[in-house]
């Protein structure tokens, strides 16, 4: 399988068109909540296990639930305070748990995109059948429950299958969270032909992979969080960038770390030439703008490299 | 091999919750909390005074208990420490504060530290201080395919070793590694506790159901626990004080606005936060505390349940 290869192109960072933000902007700013429902008791999935805990896993739960609880309204006062509209990774079911919260984040005209339906059931195993179902049901749960069609899909808790990519383009899906390769929108081939493109998330920003997987200090993570923008900023100058924090109400809203998140965003939000947006209108303008181009370019590079490579002694 | 039909059925997939222990509720929507005398946040510190044992025999292992081949006399020596000598350390930090705390203490403690057992028991008769369920030991584990006659009758030792040691009640329980069988909440309503502590899904109390009425669940975050920042996230035992007091100050900017007061809860280990490099910063922190003291409300849990309980 040469999955990875075929979803895109190799296509150095130097010497690409460059791409322009509405504006002038240099960097193209977005928040990512992860609004998710975790099972207290999902279905076994033979290849992952959702709980480190016998049933029922009390730790996990719990926090996961104090988020919804407790954790969103912080976060979402926060991202009023800064002019941030967020886009929501949503597990699809939380429209039916907690409408309450779809409410809020819909008062905001924030944006909401495809998580699946919870995060404790994995892609893995699923037939291509059983994933186009599950797709489906979350785009038109999210849709019934949110007013739009979601345009992004990330992956529930990243578990992915050959075709998760595939059938979300012809679901009709515009862009994927899923790809970690570039720092710039770029184009992302599917099985289908249609144009579809990765906005880059990030992993290592994402604040469960900083701070429970890399178990890093909360002030430490703001700092992160600021040096990743200096550095995208810097680089925005010559072609626009893109940065997203992908947050978790669970983690980020925690009262210990509330403070490192705020003096990030106010970090950020406070410079000039930042296109505060959400993560569609990152890839509605890059499709409008940018991908055809960025094809075309990725195609002469690569057929320049082949002959340079033929050339070559 | 395909997943088969149950991945793709979502029974529980409805309003609420996909339990029945206690109802879906935003704190932000619920009736604000006012604590006594008006004070934006109550700060409740948990002292949890545990033993390890050498020879451990349960499945499930909780956090701190031994790694090596026996005799582990590293981590065994290493825990004893906490209740030798690490725990005057703390009672002396939290004295020198006027602070006060709650001591959840394995039962299994009162056979081995008599010193400390006298000294707890002055503490308690002479208040503010409250004794805690916090089961056996270290290696009595509430999780997994435990007999409910098993658990039930661990609970009920538990308590009673501590009512008679210490000449007191105990009203409230902390699971060793806040971990849980399908029966424990109904098994502690049953042996006559009001609340418990292993649910950290909320910043304040609320009704948790069992098959035998109410229980409070108070939260105690693990997040900012001494024990789970210094030792599982490895973080500098500096970088710990400066989560909590970030915790505290945010927690009391929250309470002083509309939505109510709030809770600070900090739970703290003999054995970990009592070591010589380390109470320097669980000196920081109570200092950051005390100094805000005409804002809160240094309150033992069984208090907070009784602010809850009956508003004023």
């Amino acid at each position: 399988v040469t999955l990875a290869t075929d979803l895109y192109d190799d296509w150095p960072y130097r010497g690409r068109p460059r791409i322009t933000w509405p504006g002038g902007a240099r960097v193209a700013f977005w928040v990512a909540p992860n609004i998710e429902f975790y099972e207290l008791n999902p279905p076994a999935n033979p290849q992952r296990a959702a709980w480190p805990h016998p049933y029922p896993a009390v730790p996990g739960y719990a926090i996961r639930d104090w988020g919804n609880r407790v954790g969103h309204m912080r976060q979402m006062r926060l991202l009023d305070k800064y002019g941030v509209r967020g886009s929501v990774s949503l597990s699809a079911a939380l429209c039916e748990h907690h409408p309450e919260i779809i409410a809020m984040c819909r008062e905001r005209d924030w944006e909401f995109f495809s998580h699946g339906i919870y995060n404790t059931r994995y892609t893995y195993g699923m037939s291509e059948d059983q994933e186009r179902e599950m797709l489906l049901d979350s785009m038109d749960t999210i849709e019934r429950h949110c007013g739009r069609r979601p345009a992004g899909y990330l992956a529930p808790a990243l578990s992915h299958s050959e075709h998760t990519l595939d059938l979300f383009a012809e679901a009709g899906g515009l862009y994927t969270c899923d790809l970690f390769h570039d720092d710039q929108p770029t184009p992302v081939r599917v099985r289908g032909g249609q144009r579809f493109v990765s906005v880059p998330y990030s992993l290592e920003l994402n604040d469960t992979i900083a701070y429970v997987v890399n178990k890093v200090e909360p002030r430490r993570y703001g700092q992160m969080i600021r040096d990743a923008f200096d550095q995208l900023y810097a680089e925005g100058a010559a072609s626009g960038t893109a940065m997203c924090i992908p947050t978790h109400n669970y983690q980020v809203a925690c009262p210990h770390r509330l403070k490192a998140f705020e003096e990030a965003l106010d970090y950020v939000t406070s410079h000039e030439g930042v296109w505060v947006t959400t993560g569609r209108e990152i890839a509605e303008h890059y499709l409008e703008h940018h991908h055809d181009g960025a094809l075309a370019h990725i195609a002469a590079t690569s057929e320049s490299a082949r002959a340079t490579e033929q050339e070559a002694p | 091999m395909t997943l088969g039909p149950a991945h793709l059925a979502y029974p529980l997939r409805r309003y609420g919750m996909d339990h029945e222990r206690y109802d879906w509720s935003l704190l932000a929507e619920r009736r604000a909390v006012r604590w006594p005398g008006g004070k934006p946040l109550a700060v409740w510190i948990n002292v949890s005074v545990q033993h390890f044992p050498l020879t451990p025999t349960a499945k499930v292992k909780l956090p701190g208990g031994m790694t090596m081949p026996y005799p582990d006399l590293r981590h065994f020596t290493l825990r004893e420490h906490g209740n030798r000598v690490g725990v005057w350390r703390l009672l002396e930090a939290l004295d020198r504060h006027n602070l006060s705390a709650s001591f959840a203490v394995n039962a299994a403690v009162v056979e081995r530290h008599l010193g400390l057992v006298a000294a707890l028991r002055e503490r308690l008769r002479d208040g503010p201080a409250e004794l805690v369920g916090h089961s056996w030991s270290m290696d009595t584990p509430h999780a997994g395919a435990i007999e409910e006659a098993e658990e039930r009758e661990t609970i009920a030792r538990s308590l009673g070793t501590l009512r008679r040691a210490f000449a007191c009640e105990v009203h409230g329980w902390i699971g060793p590694g806040r971990l849980e069988t399908a029966n424990t909440p109904d098994l502690l309503r049953e042996a006559g506790l009001r609340w418990f502590a292993d649910w950290v899904n909320d910043d304040m109390p609320y009704p948790f159901r069992t098959r035998a009425g109410a229980l409070w669940a108070l939260p105690l975050p693990t997040e900012i626990e001494d024990r789970f920042v210094v030792l599982d996230n490895l973080h500098a035992e500096s970088s710990w004080a400066d989560q909590a007091i970030d915790a505290f100050d945010a927690l009391l900017a929250e309470g002083r606005g509309a939505h109510g007061a709030r809770l600070f809860a900090l739970s703290l280990h003999p054995w970990v936060m009592g070591q010589a490099h380390r109470v320097r910063h669980l000196e920081r922190v109570l200092a950051h505390v005390a100094a805000s003291r005409d804002q809160i409300w240094c309150a033992m849990p069984s208090a907070i349940v009784d602010a809850v309980e009956s508003p004023r």
